[in-house]
């Protein structure tokens, strides 16, 4: 176990390696001049030059690659050529919003989805099963932006019983907290509520197969306990796969509700830094994601083991 | 034991098929009882409705299959009557039922000790200290060594014999007057059969249960049945006691069945003449080694040492128990995975080393048949296609293969029209000699057959048996018969190494093997084979 961990553990190391020179070719090969952003409309030739030379463009491009590499081994991940600020603390500020919504959303699409999929996979072929599933379907081709639209004018406008937009830190008011993040997760949550519904309800028919499924019945217990005890833990390994997955794109679908409701989380940030050519800022999130990405899959390789015995490692 | 009523009473059962189907019941007008005490078979072919019977009694039929007449009385209360609470009260307390597949028939998330611990706090009002000691007395009881640290163990930790054990500790845990046990030997190695076999009957004369038995096997039969029923499509053909139906079989049905099992003793076969060999390993290994960072390596030996020669026209038999390594034997020949020690000689030339380009003309050589007939054809590709893929493979024109196929169709007893239909078309029998087919159209050396009639019906195995045995003399094909089935065996082999443990302990004409076994393990696995003092008759199928 030790070992699978460590194993995995330096595995990050070259997938870092690749993303590293990835983005930093793909940033500088990508048109638009960030000098040029920063001198505004009515710079003369000469101003953009002297930014230029003060963000230090004007190098070629592999001693660009250098110093930067060696400033972030060192734990220096620059200074936002737009924040003023540097990255590692622009990133401190906005990771609160960002990680909120991920587990507020987490928590209602798992909480939602893993019984939709049980009872559906129980009563697989019946109206239930066919509501669940439609409405998964549905959970795949909506649009963030229009749910999120569309519950804004429901329950925030014409009902008036949450807030529009905005974001109130947990440390702050607990209660304006939670009203504030219940329709960002919602919003952003159904595509995962389809996405682990439907999974949920595929391993638990295919697990309701099983021979040690027509043991438990022949031992009298309920079907409640046939279900839940013995059914749903023997399909939690697909189940817990695509969760991982789930969290991995939850930072791609941040973006979009981040911006409908107004949060000041990581989605956003991304967002502003790539419209401005902020080329640290881009740099270090990216990097930032790429290690949550594989720390996520470790999570889950272990979490494997908490409900397979015969999975070691 | 005859003036006791019965514990099962099964008047007149039928079980209604889905539209559709090949015919209308599973189970038609059935009737038969169970005693206290007694060991009642169901014997029959696949399809004959013998596990349909089973399920039925335990209110666990698929929801497809309707019982539509007749009654099940259990203790004289009508279970077909009652409804889902009750039977779930009644299973397990009074009727228990084991199954054939330990390996999956338990769930491997939860220790054995909690899965039955689950029986007694659903059907009990036993504390937790009272339940862990009925569980450790029954885990003694179907002798477990060490109960305690099974109770602790998942079941993927343990043998395939103990899982049944586990399986049968849970079955019998709450004293249920009716076990039925449903094939739970058929996955065993014949050692742990025997063992198994010995338990059942033990604890179910001490307790009195009566025992409604499951199996195709007639050996199985011979060693622990007092009455027998023998079922065909669904319908009743013969019921009696158990040396009555063995001996004196009255139905045509019976006798042909009876005699279709192959005797122990081996057939007498030709000695050896000088011919060509056509294969010959040389101290052939397998060993396979797991890699790790900081922990010991684990290195496993799947086969040592392995020396064999098959000549011209002969048949080679390697048996040996799940694990033996004999299939690994048989992949490492076939160069499907390759041997980390030794040499494997194909003809002449060395076929162990070589390097992939230079094995690829080698590989027509040697075909294998596998072992289950639904899973080794592809499904969406017609028979025909799969019989000339190989050929055309190795460069003969699509027209001239196919005459090869409908030739070979011939050869196999098929009719040659039906090269274009798909696997799914034919019957089990059917496809294995289809499989034998596609691997003849290679026109190979060596034939390798991997537990190919383990899969069959008793008397659909008679008849690809003596298939292969023809195609051998005609073709004068070398054959490597893979096996667990020393009957088979006995009946197909000229020489036979038997294997335990990756290591072959005894090689030697069959008729030595069998006659006057030397190895000890050779004979524990004699000894071992259900009904091996049966001599079963060949009657005259009228």
């Amino acid at each position: 176990m030790i070992d699978f961990i460590a194993r995995r553990l330096v595995a990050i190391i070259p997938v870092l390696a690749v993303v590293a020179v990835f983005v930093f070719l793909m940033l500088r090969l990508t048109p638009g001049d960030p000098a040029a952003v920063i001198a505004g409309d009515n710079a003369t030739s000469e101003q953009i030059d002297l930014i230029r030379a003060k963000l230090g463009l004007d190098l070629p491009i592999w001693q660009q690659f250098f110093i930067w590499i060696s400033d972030i081994l060192r734990g220096n991940f620059g200074e936002s050529f737009f924040f003023k600020k540097t990255v590692t603390e622009l990133i401190a500020q906005r990771l609160e919003p960002t990680l909120a919504l991920s587990i507020c959303t987490l928590i209602v699409a798992v909480t939602t989805a893993v019984p939709l999929g049980v009872i559906a996979a129980y009563r697989h072929g019946s109206l239930l099963d066919r509501v669940v599933m439609g409405f998964s379907v549905m959970g795949f081709s909506l649009p963030t932006f229009v749910i999120g639209y569309c519950l804004i004018y429901i329950f925030a406008i014409d009902l008036g019983w949450l807030p529009v937009q905005g974001y109130t830190r947990i440390g702050a008011d607990f209660g304006g907290f939670i009203e504030h993040m219940i329709l960002p997760s919602i919003t952003l949550g159904i595509i995962y509520v389809a996405l682990i519904a439907r999974i949920t309800r595929a391993s638990v028919l295919e697990v309701l197969n099983e021979d040690y499924i027509r043991t438990a019945r022949a031992k009298g217990l309920s079907n409640r306990v046939v279900l839940m005890r013995h059914a749903l833990r023997n399909a939690a390994v697909p189940i817990l796969t695509v969760i991982g997955i789930g969290i991995a794109l939850l930072i791609g679908g941040a973006v979009v509700t981040e911006t409908v409701y107004g949060l000041p989380g990581l989605g956003r940030l991304t967002v502003e830094a790539v419209l401005s050519r902020d080329f640290p800022t881009i740099q270090a999130v990216i990097l930032m994601f790429s290690v949550v990405y594989v720390v996520i899959n470790l999570l889950i390789d272990i979490s494997y083991t908490l409900f397979d015995p015969r999975i070691r490692y | 034991m005859s003036d006791q009523k019965p514990v099962l009473e099964v008047k007149n059962l039928s079980v209604a098929l889905p539209q559709g189907g090949d015919r209308l019941h599973a189970v038609e007008k059935v009737s038969f009882t169970v005693k206290p005490g007694e060991i009642v078979c169901l014997v029959g072919e696949s399809g004959s409705g013998k596990s349909v019977i089973a399920f039925t009694i335990m209110g666990l039929l698929a929801k497809a299959l309707k019982p539509v007449s007749g009654e099940i009385l259990l203790q004289g209360e009508n279970v077909l009557a009652a409804n889902e609470a009750r039977l779930r009260e009644l299973r397990c307390t009074r009727m228990s039922m084991i199954f054939q597949e330990p390996m999956t028939a338990l769930n491997p998330v939860m220790t054995c000790g909690e899965q039955i611990d689950e029986v007694l706090r659903t059907h009990t009002k036993l504390d937790t200290t009272q339940r862990k000691t009925k569980i450790i007395g029954i885990l003694t009881r179907v002798k477990l060594p060490e109960p305690e640290r099974i109770y602790a163990s998942f079941p993927h930790q343990l043998s395939g014999g103990q899982r049944q054990r586990i399986m049968i500790a849970m079955a019998l845990v709450l004293d249920p007057v009716l076990l039925i046990a449903d094939e739970p030997t058929t996955a065993l190695d014949v050692t742990t059969q025997a063992e198994i076999l010995k338990l059942v009957a033990e604890l179910q004369e001490g307790q009195g249960t009566g025992v409604l038995f499951i199996t195709h096997d007639f050996g199985v039969v011979a060693e622990i049945a007092h009455r027998v029923a023998v079922l065909r499509w669904g319908e009743l053909v013969e019921m009696g006691p158990t040396e009555q139906i063995l001996s004196r079989p009255q139905q045509p049905y019976t006798r042909m069945l009876i005699s279709s099992v192959p005797s122990i003793h081996p057939a007498h076969r030709g000695v050896r003449l000088e011919k060509e060999t056509v294969l010959r390993t040389e101290k052939l290994g397998k060993t396979y080694a797991g890699k790790s960072f900081f922990q010991k390596a684990r290195v496993v030996k799947a086969a040592v040492d392995v020396d064999l020669d098959i000549r011209r026209g002969e048949t080679l038999g390697i048996v040996g128990e799940s694990g033996s390594g004999k299939s690994t034997v048989a992949r490492c020949i076939a160069r499907l995975i390759d041997p980390t020690e030794g040499k494997v000689f194909l003809g002449k030339t060395e076929i162990a080393t070589i390097s992939p380009s230079k094995l690829r003309p080698h590989r027509r050589k040697v075909q294998i048949v596998f072992q289950d007939p639904y899973r080794s054809l592809n499904p969406r590709i017609t028979v025909g296609d799969s019989i000339i893929e190989g050929p055309m493979n190795f460069g003969l024109k699509r027209g001239e293969a196919l005459a090869r196929a409908r030739k070979l169709m011939e050869t196999v007893q098929l009719d040659p029209n039906a090269l274009d239909r798909y696997p799914h078309q034919f019957s089990g029998g059917q496809r294995q000699r289809i499989c034998i087919a596609r691997a003849l159209a290679m026109e190979p050396e060596l034939l390798i057959a991997d537990e190919a009639v383990s899969a069959l019906d008793v008397s659909v195995q008679k008849q690809v048996l003596g298939l292969l045995d023809e195609i051998r003399q005609r073709l004068n094909l070398a054959v490597l018969f893979i096996t667990h089935d020393l009957r088979v065996a006995a009946q197909i082999c000229d020489f036979v190494a038997v294997m335990s443990q990756g290591r072959v302990v005894e090689y030697g004409a069959a008729e030595q093997v069998f006659g006057a076994p030397k190895h000890d393990y050779t004979k524990s696995l004699f000894a071992a084979a259900p009904g091996r003092d049966w001599e079963f008759g060949k009657f005259a199928t009228a």
